[in-house]
């Protein structure tokens, strides 16, 4: 096929032909070209179906205001729906689908939508899908989610990689058109940093749409001239393909650069995109501005589009919609595009402008006072009317209409910190306001000025002004001569009369009767509009088509535009994948890994491993022949408790707390007290949060009089930290008290059992006396291991076992349970994972983090006496809050199956036997439950109204979502030696 | 946002973590008569301003540091930033 509608001319490589396919058809196009560009050369004018008429339509745009030409680019796991096809740049091999139609684009089955159309208007959901309430959910909810959505997502894991970067600069640039380049130059000449970032991939903006010269040349080899002498400034960094996106607080842009999207597959080791994350000085909006519109009836088939579009294919990409075209504005500068598109050699049939006076600009027949109001053709445009002023009507053949009802400066960014655009008549456009993102400036036509000189000489000024905020001087260069004509327009946004409806959004098949409709029905401010007619969502965010329907609201409500206002606009800009915003934190890659000091030693041994928090524990070590993980459990239980287990311990928090104050501020940080814990002692500590709950427990030991090693749960490593020095900075400044947190500097072990001791001895070197007299439960101290190398031993117990913990510098800690193992070999030495030391703790009843739950106190946890009245600590006035010391409060008590051969569930619920399993006869629940290997049945911990005086009731154990109910007997919560005596042995 | 870190300098505002209202550094006596009711008030009656507001900001991620950071919830705009400790410190706390 070729190129049948290419012209002679623009800013495209024709040395390069590159071939792709629409729909399965082959074409070809030439470097430079847009998907748009390149169909629109080839005849194409048919690029989509409306997302709920499914009418036919084609590019209405030049640029990523598109609102119609979505398709589908790519194949298997690269494919990307609702792609606009005016910013896809062409590659050889490209292919692209149509959406939203079946079976053809040509002919689509679901046009019949538009049929129908009278009962698809605005508020069609609220009204049709109310009743009956049972049919949402089977019926309505289903059909549509079936009719949803436009194109359709592959459903493969996306091969490609994304990443994240940061920048600083003096000065941000946003868009690279005459006023961008213009101030990127002067900002870049004066020395500072500076960064011009630009959606697209050939600077100049409009230049390179236009046939205006600037100086001597032609713009788009200005913009080109300007570019080659930034891309040489070392202080400038040029960022083309990059769209910023959202202005952020404090200076910071985001902004999503494209390095591969123009490729058909990433190069080796490149990201597809990358999100930048831009903290800028200063920073100046050069964003231009879009053209909007005019609405009359049928104003939505393939082959209607914006003037503006229309030139810029011509002139930058050498395509025309079509050989016959008509221009229809309300402006001056609709006549331009029949001026460019006459001297490529297309034929301008007529210029209809709204306005009586209008005056013709070339060669063309102007048709003034006069209105499109309506068009025809199935599948493309052949043929629009005209109401001449005399309200005669006129039929004009054509394959193409250029539409401008003006231009809309792009305020975009100005507004994402809830900025709000102010009206000018003048120019009949918002501007941005003066409460704009701080730090952020406007120029050029985004700030409403569109004359190219004064473009131009507005980005040199503000880029001065900016730099001048920094003590930075810079010197306006004098800017080339080039046109500088005024803004001629006459406000005119919707054709009454016509036959058939008349567009405002294209994207959302929004019309005219909608507004009209909305404003009936009482939905009138902006905001009301756009949620009850959908006008202005979805991917182009209404860029073309926000103004259009507010302007028919404020006539109708008798409104000014100014009084009617616009929406909020918020980030992002344009569309973002969502790949991007996740960069590298994908899968396992999420967040980071941390392993601990034994971790390649567990591998080796098989262990499977469980993620806590970050942390990869071992969770338990199958043996050969072992099929269920509650063999492995059982056999590391078992053997603990006979001889010896060990296991790592290190992702415990290890917070160093040091200075003449330690001792007093730990007595303030934990609930019982710690003044006069000796040196050479640890202690059980219960942390409360100021408003009595509890929230962490560990131990506190004393190496030295000014010298505590505080640990906290693997989960609460971090927020006890925070914690301790929000309390150490904030509350009690002068107290003489460091912290560090070392987890990560030593490795530690638990070594527990009967042998426990004997095991050690092997391994500590021969000064430390390690006897039951020497080294009492709860001492510790600091020693040698291995001759000589320094270690600190604790005598503190989880398991309920003569136990110790064993801490080593990190980098020893593999070798240190290589070294342990090997010594307890004698001994049939086990290493037990997470799983059977939460059975060996449930046995023993320690509380652990299924019971320091976020909502208990010392007393619903058993520790009411160990609370020290005598001081101030943290949390204790309000622990004595009425309601959390009621005196039927829960308490943590054992349960027990009454049928050994039942299981006790964590999470049921328990209920006097015979009552009704309700909320109102609820007497508490299961926290933590396990198989005891030990007692050789099922046993659980439970928080139980009154708990402490219920020993020995039976009570029922409930679990409606499981259907789960078993009688359980209240008994303590240690179930293995409570009196101690192993701990002490 | 970009915090302006007393001893640091210009930080990113990701390196923080938030606590809320620095009137949290006004702790009661715990041993005082009406310690109920001044701890009451302390933890729950917070002022919710729609402008200036002292807050508690924690460089977590940077030298730890507790910092009072003086920001307007309408812009965003921050006016102050102090070290919590010295914060305190002028507010009578010691020991």
């Amino acid at each position: 096929m070729t190129q049948v509608n290419r012209l002679s001319g623009g800013l495209i490589d024709r040395s390069q032909t590159l071939s792709f396919t629409f729909d399965g058809k082959r074409y070809r196009g030439h470097g430079g070209d847009t998907l748009a560009s390149a169909l629109l050369a080839n005849g194409v004018r048919l690029m989509g179906r409306s997302f709920k008429y499914h009418r036919p339509r084609g590019v209405l745009s030049a640029g990523s205001e598109e609102p119609n030409a979505l398709v589908e680019l790519r194949t298997g796991a690269r494919q990307e729906p609702n792609t606009r096809a005016t910013t896809a740049e062409l590659f050889d091999g490209l292919e692209a689908k149509s959406q939203n139609r079946w079976p053809s684009l040509a002919f689509d089955a679901m046009a019949i939508n538009d049929r129908f159309s009278a009962f698809f208007t605005a508020g069609f959901y609220y009204k049709t899908f109310m009743w009956p309430a049972a049919f949402w959910e089977k019926l309505y909810e289903p059909i549509i989610r079936r009719a949803a959505g436009l194109g359709s997502i592959s459903l493969e894991p996306d091969p490609d990689s994304y990443d994240k970067g940061f920048m600083h600069c003096d000065l941000l640039v946003i868009g690279a058109g005459p006023a961008g380049l213009s101030a990127a130059l002067t900002a870049g000449r004066a020395g500072a940093r500076v960064i011009l970032a630009d959606e697209d991939y050939l600077p100049g903006g409009r230049l390179n749409a236009e046939t205006i010269a600037v100086g001597t040349q032609s713009g788009s080899a200005w913009a080109a001239a300007v570019l080659a002498e930034l891309t040489d400034l070392p202080n400038v960094r040029v960022m083309l393909r990059t769209t910023v996106i959202g202005a952020f607080d404090h200076g910071i842009y985001g902004a999503v650069e494209r390095v591969s999207d123009h490729l058909a597959v990433p190069p080796e080791g490149k990201p597809r995109q990358i999100l930048w994350r831009i903290t800028s000085k200063r920073a100046l909006l050069c964003a231009g501005a879009i053209e909007r519109p005019i609405a009359f009836a049928n104003n939505d088939r393939p082959g209607i589009l914006l003037a503006g579009a229309l030139r810029a294919y011509v002139n930058r990409w050498a395509a025309a919609p079509a050989r016959d075209v008509v221009i229809f504005g309300n402006n001056d500068d609709a006549h331009r595009s029949a001026v460019d598109l006459i001297a490529k050699g297309v034929h301008v049939a007529a210029v209809v402008d709204t306005r009586a006076r209008a005056i013709a600009r070339g060669e063309y027949e102007l048709i003034a006072g006069a209105q499109v109001i309506g068009s025809a053709g199935r599948l493309g445009l052949s043929r629009v009317e005209v109401r001449l002023a005399s309200g005669e009507i006129r039929r004009i053949d054509c394959g193409a209409l250029g539409v401008s009802g003006g231009w809309n400066p792009n305020v975009h960014l100005t507004c994402h910190q809830r900025g709000r655009p102010v009206w000018r008549e003048d120019i009949a456009a918002f501007v941005p306001g003066p409460d704009g993102p701080v730090g952020l400036r406007v120029a050029g036509a985004a700030a409403g000025l569109f004359s190219t000189a004064e473009t131009l000489s507005s980005g040199s000024a503000a880029a001065v002004a900016a730099l001048g905020d920094l003590g930075i001087s810079a010197r306006a260069a004098r800017p080339p001569e080039t046109e500088d004509a005024p803004v001629a327009i006459t406000p005119f946004w919707h054709v009454s009369g016509g036959k058939g409806r008349a567009w405002l959004d294209q994207q959302n098949d929004v019309t005219v009767k909608d507004v009209k409709l909305a404003h009936q029905e009482n939905f009138r401010s902006v905001e009301h509009l756009k949620r009850y007619t959908t006008l202005g969502m979805a991917t182009d965010q209404g860029k073309t088509s926000n103004l259009g329907g507010l302007a028919v609201m404020a006539e109708l409500t008798g409104q000014t535009i100014a009084e009617t206002g616009t929406t909020i606009f918020r980030p992002p800009y344009t569309p973002v994948a969502l790949g991007v915003l996740a960069g590298r934190a994908r899968g396992k890659e999420f967040r980071p890994v941390r392993k601990s000091p034994s971790h390649r030693w567990a591998e080796e041994q098989g262990a499977v491993f469980v993620e806590t928090g970050m942390w990869l524990r071992a969770q338990w070590f199958p043996k050969p022949g072992e099929t269920h993980w509650r063999e492995s459990v059982d056999r590391e239980v078992l053997a603990t408790r006979r001889s010896v287990g060990i296991c790592d311990v290190t992702t415990l928090g290890k917070i160093d707390v040091q200075g003449s104050d330690a001792a007093a501020f730990l007595n303030r940080i934990y609930a019982n007290g710690f003044a006069k814990l000796a040196v050479g002692k640890v202690r059980y500590g219960l942390m409360l949060r100021e408003d009595g709950i509890a929230m962490d427990d560990g131990t506190a030991a004393r190496l030295a009089q000014d010298h505590f090693v505080v640990t906290t749960t693997t989960a609460n490593a971090v927020s006890v930290y925070r914690h301790m020095e929000f309390a150490r900075q904030c509350l009690w400044p002068d107290m003489d008290v460091q912290l560090i947190s070392t987890t990560e500097s030593w490795a530690q072990f638990s070594v527990a059992g009967p042998n426990a001791r004997r095991l050690l001895q092997k391994v500590v070197d021969p000064e430390h006396d390690l006897s039951n007299a020497a080294f009492p439960y709860m001492a510790c101290g600091e020693i040698t291991v291995c001759g000589g190398l320094r270690a600190r031993l604790f005598r503190i117990s989880f398991s309920g076992e003569l136990a110790y913990e064993i801490a080593v510098p990190t980098r020893y800690g593999d070798a240190m349970i290589r070294r342990l193992m090997a010594a307890g070999a004698e001994f049939d030495v086990v290493a037990y994972g997470t799983e059977a030391l939460g059975v060996m703790r449930i046995e023993k009843g320690h509380a652990a983090g299924n019971e320091l739950n976020g909502t208990t106190t010392a007393r619903n946890l058993g520790m009411a006496q160990m609370m020290s009245r005598a001081k101030d600590s943290i949390g204790a006035v309000l622990s004595e809050r009425e309601g959390l010391t009621a005196p039927d409060g829960l308490v943590l008590v054992g349960l027990r199956p009454v049928d050994p051969s039942q299981q006790v569930l964590a999470g049921a619920h328990l209920m006097i036997r015979g009552t009704v399993a309700n909320a109102a006869n609820d007497q508490g629940y299961i926290t933590s439950a396990a198989y005891s290997p030990n007692l050789g049945y099922s046993i659980g911990l439970a928080l139980l109204r009154n708990g402490a005086a219920r020993i020995g009731e039976v009570i029922e154990a409930v679990s409606p979502l499981t259907g789960l109910n078993v009688e359980v007997e209240v008994v303590s919560p240690h179930f293995i030696d409570p009196e101690g005596e192993r701990l002490r042995a | 946002m970009i915090i302006n870190h007393p001893l640091l300098g210009p930080r990113d505002a990701q390196e923080f973590t938030y606590l809320g209202d620095a009137a949290l550094i006004e702790r009661p006596d715990g041993q005082a008569e009406d310690a109920a009711r001044q701890f009451y008030e302390y933890l729950y009656l917070r002022d919710n301003p729609a402008g200036k507001h002292r807050e508690l900001w924690f460089h977590e991620q940077g030298d730890r540091s507790w910092l009072v950071v003086t920001r307007d919830t309408l812009t965003h705009e921050i006016t102050k930033v102090e070290l919590a400790r010295d914060v305190a410190r002028a507010r009578g706390r010691g020991k």
